[in-house]
């Protein structure tokens, strides 16, 4: 690199002061040299952090006991920092807390060459390392927490006394966490709704003329939400040098393997295209569809219409499964056509989005189908919908009549409604598939609608083809020709090629386990 | 009425009229060019016209006011959308290199649709409205403009009639202008308290504290809600309405409720962590925003002064002052005003031929004051007056700022 005068001084002595806190909003970035092993271990350790981040985030409430235990035990594990004060003086053996946060630093830049060239990549590299950030900045005192207000820039106007008892019942009443006694004690600060966007949208504060009145002790969300567009607009600059990046073929196998890792397959690339007839449609809906598409399904099938939501969840499910462009159009038109729609508004209106959705028009992004993530976060359904989670989404007791209506035993229901209550809604999934394919312990962790599919298909033994292009590990067959090419031409040592190879088997069986 | 004499196959005659003489294109100009003070805001923004056939062209773009009038008196458009300002003009966005032509800016939107509301009356449903339910549109517009204004600190709020069955809002503030993606899905998320579809029967739950935005709303619906539900909509008047309000209350107090709903309403009165009496009423009145309409920057509204095809009433703005007897029914149409416009013509064509020569020159002649139009361009003047004086202030600061003298 360039700064080769600069780094003499950048000296480990030096990383006391670069490392002089726990935590940082990765402003800048790493300016020494590392080992290449170096560089490869520090990713796929972060890797398997965040990983174990998403997962805990989907069981547990986050910051919850259960949480934050196994995120220390973890981060422990694997040699992360996440707490001032843990184990500095204990451990006599493994790194220091200089060198955890040395590694903290790194990973996650080399994360964010692998996790910035996509709209989803990034979406995902962001929410882990923002509740990631969440749970470590739980752990500073208060008196930290302003410091690192002040060390980063964020200066809050704090509200006169005078104010404060004038709007003291508007505070108490705006927030489960603000009483009399916090109006007193505490500093408010006025902050710009803009800066307190997560608090806004839960409606958890005081919102007047466009500013939020936080007290001292909320302080964390503005900062998570300050953390959070920082990373969006970094990744976005380093998607612009990633050319510089891929030139270097020691990395690029690394990094793409890193990028694909993380959400094993997204179904985007069609299998099974055309194995699947329109007539067989309605009877896998009761078979093999998971309860979300059974439910869009039968919507459809009732009302002879879906609304915007509900044709992209739907639709793109249909596409994972198998079904052509062509095929997708008929099933579409022939149902639309029953309902209000005449032949000609059909092919005027709706014919466009579905084959938006397969990638012939407009940006021609081939769209994948949504993950169960994506399904429980985003877009909820609101009056006249049906797409979403049902485990998620419906009324308990609508849910309960449904279950009932689909035959599932009253234990299974009530296991699932436990489920649901705890709020483990693919778990609840989950317990759905074991109860209707009558089987004890399923094999598999439920991600996505389309691997519901594919596994409730093995099960009915229709899976011969399909088990056959399961194998496929999980990254697409591109990058995997280009990757062990490169990764041979690139290998200085015939060790370090194979020093690739073992750590790229250690991640895949590491995925396929959790 | 003479507006029950629109017939959507007389567009293609109406139109033309419509755009030579009758659309308000200097107000409309004034309106988008926010008194240049960002250069090329008006000649960046997208338009998107659906013409005859249902031929939908998107990314049009005008470099001035003239061009964007040839164009429309040209085209005819049946239906004109406003999309969002990008960082090059949109007409030559297939010039642009790929992933650089973006959306930048643009008024923060909302969209109130009757049916959206078709679970709680019982007067119409679907597209059709009434006097009755037309009460929902007053209660989500009363709700709506207060949280705007007095939470969020907004001020140049356009509230307009969408032409059939109901109302959009553009918040035209600068600072709403410029919020992100993120931003306008918060600011709708605040804004909603309507919770679920088909799948959920109860679709308000209030829990304490009640938050002062929550208060306020329920002040709002609490004036307007026993007029409106118990009287027309009469939810206890017939027994399916009775059972949905029923299906909202707990169990555990059923026996006494058919007896006690009422003066509850009525009273208003709260027992701590009970609050389903105030569900109910949120349930039946608040606002349903579709918030992906709001989140999106680049997302593409109908125009202001839009003619709505298949109703032919005009997209009016609504005058808060007058919200409470503002009456749907009463907002002119196409026909109608066109229909105005040759009556007043046949009756002025001497005395207006007089001035001209008099004067000896081209007069500009507001034809729209001649019809049931001009009422609603000068409440629009007005708006434009109010958000003049912000732009004043700007371009005053940024001349300090480049030290012009």
């Amino acid at each position: 690199m360039q700064f080769m005068s600069r780094q003499k001084k950048l000296l480990p002595n030096s990383h006391t002061e670069l490392y002089g806190q726990c935590l940082q909003f990765y402003g800048q970035p790493p300016l020494e040299n590392i080992a290449l092993s170096e560089f490869e271990t520090f990713a796929v350790e972060r890797l398997k952090l965040l990983k174990t981040v998403e997962n805990l985030g989907v069981s547990y409430v986050k910051l919850s006991e259960q949480y934050t235990k196994k995120l220390d035990q973890e981060s422990k594990n694997l040699n992360f920092p996440y707490r001032a004060d843990a184990d500095d003086r204990k451990s006599q053996s493994g790194p220091s807390e200089i060198e955890k946060r040395r590694k903290d630093h790194i990973s996650h830049f080399i994360l964010r060459l692998a996790y910035c060239q996509t709209e989803d990549l990034r979406r995902w590299f962001i929410q882990q390392e923002v509740d990631l950030f969440r749970y470590r900045f739980s752990y500073l005192s208060s008196k930290q927490k302003l410091e690192f207000l002040h060390k980063n820039n964020l200066q809050y106007d704090a509200i006169s006394v005078e104010e404060k008892k004038a709007l003291q019942d508007k505070l108490v009443n705006s927030s489960y966490a603000v009483s009399g006694i916090t109006v007193e004690d505490q500093d408010f600060y006025k902050v710009p709704f803009q800066d307190a966007l997560d608090l806004v949208r839960t409606r958890k504060v005081y919102l007047k003329a466009g500013y939020v009145y936080i007290p001292h002790q909320d302080i964390v969300t503005i900062i998570l939400n300050d953390f959070r567009t920082r990373l969006s607009k970094a990744l976005a600059l380093t998607a612009r040098s990633l050319p510089a990046v891929h030139s270097d073929e020691r990395l690029q196998p690394l990094l793409n393997h890193l990028s694909h890792a993380y959400v094993g397959q997204d179904y985007s690339i069609q299998k099974n295209v055309g194995k699947i007839s329109l007539e067989q449609i309605d009877s896998l809906s009761g078979k093999s569809f998971p309860l979300c598409m059974r439910q869009l399904h039968q919507a459809l099938r009732e009302n002879h219409h879906l609304r915007h939501g509900g044709r992209m969840q739907y639709g793109l499910f249909l596409k994972g499964i198998g079904l052509s462009l062509e095929q997708a159009l008929q099933f579409w038109r022939s149902e639309f056509i029953r309902g209000k729609v005449d032949a000609d508004k059909f092919d005027k209106a709706y014919a466009y989005s579905i084959r938006h959705m397969f990638g012939k028009e407009g940006k021609r992004t081939d769209y994948t189908p949504y993950s169960c993530m994506k399904v429980i976060l985003s877009n909820p359904p609101s009056q006249g919908d049906h797409h979403g989670c049902p485990f998620r989404h419906s009324d308990p007791e609508l849910l309960k009549q449904k279950l009932q209506f689909y035959k599932v035993s009253p234990s299974g229901i009530s296991q699932i409604l436990e489920l649901v209550k705890g709020m483990h809604y693919q778990l609840a999934c989950q317990k759905y598939f074991e109860l209707t394919h009558n089987i004890e312990d399923i094999t598999f962790s439920l991600n996505h609608p389309n691997q519901y599919f594919v596994e409730s298909q093995k099960v009915l033994g229709g899976g011969k083809d399909i088990k056959r292009e399961m194998d496929t590990p999980q990254r697409s067959q591109e990058n995997s020709g280009r990757g062990s090419a490169a990764a041979r031409e690139a290998a200085a040592a015939a060790n370090a090629s194979q020093h690739l190879a073992e750590m790229t088997e250690e991640l895949d069986s590491f995925f396929q386990d959790a | 009425m003479p507006s029950s004499d629109y017939d959507p196959a007389s567009l293609p005659d109406l139109l033309p009229l419509y755009y030579r003489r009758l659309f308000p294109f200097s107000q409309y100009y004034r309106w988008l060019n926010y008194g240049g003070v960002q250069k090329n805001y008006f000649q960046n923004r997208e338009f998107s016209f659906t013409l005859k056939d249902d031929i939908y062209v998107r990314y049009q773009s005008f470099t001035t006011q003239n061009e964007l009038e040839k164009e429309m008196q040209k085209m005819n458009p049946y239906k004109i959308d406003i999309g969002a300002i990008y960082s090059h003009r949109p007409n030559q966005h297939n010039t642009v290199k790929s992933g650089t032509f973006q959306a930048l800016e643009k008024e923060l939107v909302f969209d109130i649709d009757m049916t959206d509301y078709d679970d709680v009356r019982s007067c119409c449903s679907a597209a059709d409205i009434c006097c009755k339910c037309w009460t929902l549109m007053t209660i989500a517009i009363r709700i709506l403009d207060r949280a705007l204004r007095e939470d969020f600190g907004f001020q140049h709020l356009l509230w307009v009639y969408s032409g059939r069955r109901g109302v959009h809002c553009w918040v035209c503030d600068e600072a709403a202008r410029k919020l992100s993606v993120a931003a306008r899905s918060a600011v709708a998320e605040y804004l909603s308290l309507i919770k679920g579809g088909e799948e959920t029967v109860k679709k308000v739950v209030l829990t304490d504290p009640i938050h002062p935005f929550i208060r306020e709303s329920l002040a709002v619906v609490e004036r307007y809600f026993p007029r409106y539900a118990l009287q027309e909509q009469d939810i206890l008047g017939r027994k399916e309405s009775v059972d949905k309000v029923l299906s909202l209350v707990p169990e555990d107090i059923l026996f006494t409720v058919y007896l006690w709903l009422q003066s509850l309403f009525l009273q208003a009165t709260a027992k701590k962590g009970q609050y389903f009496e105030k569900e109910i009423m949120l349930q039946y009145c608040y606002p349903r925003l579709d918030v992906n309409v709001s989140k999106g920057v680049n997302h593409l509204l109908k125009s202001p002064f839009s003619v709505h095809p298949k109703t032919g009433r005009i997209s009016v703005p609504i005058n808060l002052k007058e919200l409470d007897v503002f009456d749907p029914f009463a907002v002119p149409t196409i026909s109608l005003i066109c229909e105005e416009l040759d009556r007043k013509k046949e009756n002025n064509t001497e005395s207006s031929g007089r001035s001209l020569a008099q004067k000896g020159k081209m007069v500009k002649t507001y034809y729209y004051k001649r019809t049931t139009l001009a009422k609603y361009v000068k409440y629009f003047d007005q708006f434009l007056d109010a958000m003049a004086r912000s732009w004043k202030g700007e371009l005053l600061r940024k001349s300090d700022l480049q030290k012009e003298f």
